[in-house]
């Protein structure tokens, strides 16, 4: 038996492909968690069967594989080498040469195991986009020759860097959603969780992969206290503490450490969740370690320089070091083009401006924040701050 | 959705044999798969409702009592959080579990929406 295991495994990947290209047409099975606690093992055996069947031939095989179906040894053989198949359904699935849309969807549908009329509400557009975007995904992976196949070397780098773009891009999109109607938008933050978790245990010696985890650990924590009595949204210094999750903190928590063991230097997601660790560890904001922040935007800006991480550093000096040297640098990117149309800019010079206790302008600053943001209950928020400058 | 699993125990069970070497490693294999699929966030043992305790509110007062609790039939020995999709996700995990005894519930977690 053992020597039909390569066998075995050979078309356990069959099956594997075989539900990425099927699923989309004939449905995801009714319960996806099933799927990846190794409905495809089953679906392998079957495939076996079937085959030994159609052939007509080969009946010892035949008796082999139903022999096979009852031992726990092909059980633990599969399942071995399921990992290593759900990770190159992964790979293929958020493959580079699909667009961002397109594996976001494939991703959504072939491993979160969501519909298309699911994935279609959670990004607000009509479902036969999504559909669409699904049956273009596998028209390119098929035209471009993707094979099933875990990377190795320098591709492999660059392959997980995609994959944890998917998976980021999923969590913000529920993330950034404040409307709390629709239920499946912060459904999205959990999908993604989850596949940052598998693909963790898929990886275990992948430091981004951990610092990705950590980070959107840290920042689901706060989901409870992101938004107000009435839907508006509570900046990170306003929220109460105690409403974050501690659960979901301490695993980030973990997570990071898991990342100061594999890496060094951090990469930018570990970064970033090193960053979000400072505010999690901090049980109010006069505790938070703003010099580290501070340390810890210099290194990201030196792997990710951008005008926005240069805003967001230039407000943890105005915290770490007090808001006149804080606004030397906010003020260094008024001229910056990328941030002319940007709310977050004026809104930082006005709260640094306040605290300076030049109120007309901070009032100023406020008020053209408040004219640059879509966002009705940011809007909201930015104008009231306007007004309480002018109070006094 | 999150939901608690509960491993409820009758009083005899509370202090059972030890599990034999192939039930505990097909726990543990149970239990790899539902880490690896991301199922798991936290799961612990309970020790026996003897060494446990037990604080009654009335008013203003606040009693404590000493384990074990006799009058109760049902005990919690065990617990998992679970992050699922479904309910129904959490039964299909639960019925693969390697148990030949006991009862399990599985309650979800009332939450802010969506988390």
């Amino acid at each position: 038996m053992v020597g039909d295991i390569g066998t075995a495994e050979e078309l356990a990947q069959d099956a594997l492909v075989a539900a990425l290209e099927q699923w989309p047409t004939s449905g995801v099975p009714a319960k996806p968690g099933a799927w990846l606690m190794g409905t495809a093992k089953h679906r392998a055996l079957d495939l076996i069967r079937r085959r030994a069947t159609l052939a007509r031939k080969h009946e010892e095989i035949a008796r082999e594989v139903e022999r096979m179906g009852t031992t726990v040894d092909l059980d633990a053989s599969i399942d071995e080498h399921m990992g290593d198949d759900l990770l190159g359904l992964i790979f293929m699935a958020c493959h580079p040469v699909l667009s961002n849309d397109a594996r976001v969807a494939l991703t959504l549908r072939v491993l979160g195991g969501l519909t298309t009329a699911e994935i279609a509400r959670a990004f607000l557009v009509p479902e036969s986009t999504i559909a669409q975007r699904i049956v273009r995904a596998k028209r390119t992976l098929a035209e471009e020759h993707v094979r099933f196949e875990i990377p190795t070397g320098p591709e492999r780098t660059a392959r997980i860097e995609s994959v944890l773009e998917v998976i980021y891009l999923i969590f913000n999109e529920g993330y950034a959603a404040t409307a709390g109607e629709d239920w499946l938008r912060p459904a999205l933050c959990e999908e993604a969780l989850r596949l940052g978790r598998i693909l963790a245990e898929l990886t275990p010696t992948e430091s981004e992969v951990f610092g990705l985890v950590a980070l959107i650990e840290i920042q689901a924590s706060r989901l409870p206290a992101r938004l107000g009595p009435s839907g508006e949204p509570v900046l990170l210094i306003d929220q109460d503490r105690a409403r974050w999750d501690r659960l979901l903190i301490r695993r980030g928590l973990a997570a990071l450490e898991r990342v100061e063991r594999l890496a060094s230097p951090l990469g930018p997601y570990a970064l970033q969740a090193a960053i979000a660790a400072c505010h999690a560890r901090a049980s109010t904001v006069a505790e938070t370690d703003w010099r580290r922040i501070v340390a810890l935007y210099d290194a990201f800006a030196e792997i990710a320089r951008s005008p926005v991480v240069e805003l967001n550093r230039a407000v943890a000096v105005g915290m770490a070091f007090g808001p006149a040297a804080g606004l030397r640098f906010v003020d260094a990117l008024v001229a910056e083009p990328a941030l002319r149309e940007y709310h977050l800019l004026p809104a930082a010079r006005g709260d640094l401006l306040r605290k300076l206790g030049r109120r007309a302008e901070a009032r100023a600053e406020f008020e053209r924040a408040a004219s640059l943001t879509d966002n009705a209950r940011e809007r909201d928020l930015l104008k009231r701050r306007a007004a309480e400058c002018a109070a006094g | 959705m999150r939901v608690l699993v509960l491993a409820k125990e009758s009083e005899r069970s509370e202090q059972p044999t030890p599990p034999t070497e192939e039930a505990m490693a097909a726990y543990q294999k149970f239990n790899a798969e539902l880490v690896k699929s991301g199922v798991v966030l936290a799961a612990g043992r309970l020790h026996p409702s003897a060494q446990g305790k037990r604080v009654r509110f009335e008013g203003k007062t606040r009693t404590v009592l000493d384990g074990p609790f006799t009058e109760t039939k049902e005990f919690v020995g065990g617990y998992w959080l679970w992050q699922v999709r479904s309910m129904d996700e959490a039964l299909e995990w639960l019925k693969r579990a390697p148990f030949d005894g006991g009862t399990f519930e599985v309650r979800e977690v009332a939450e802010h929406e969506g988390m």
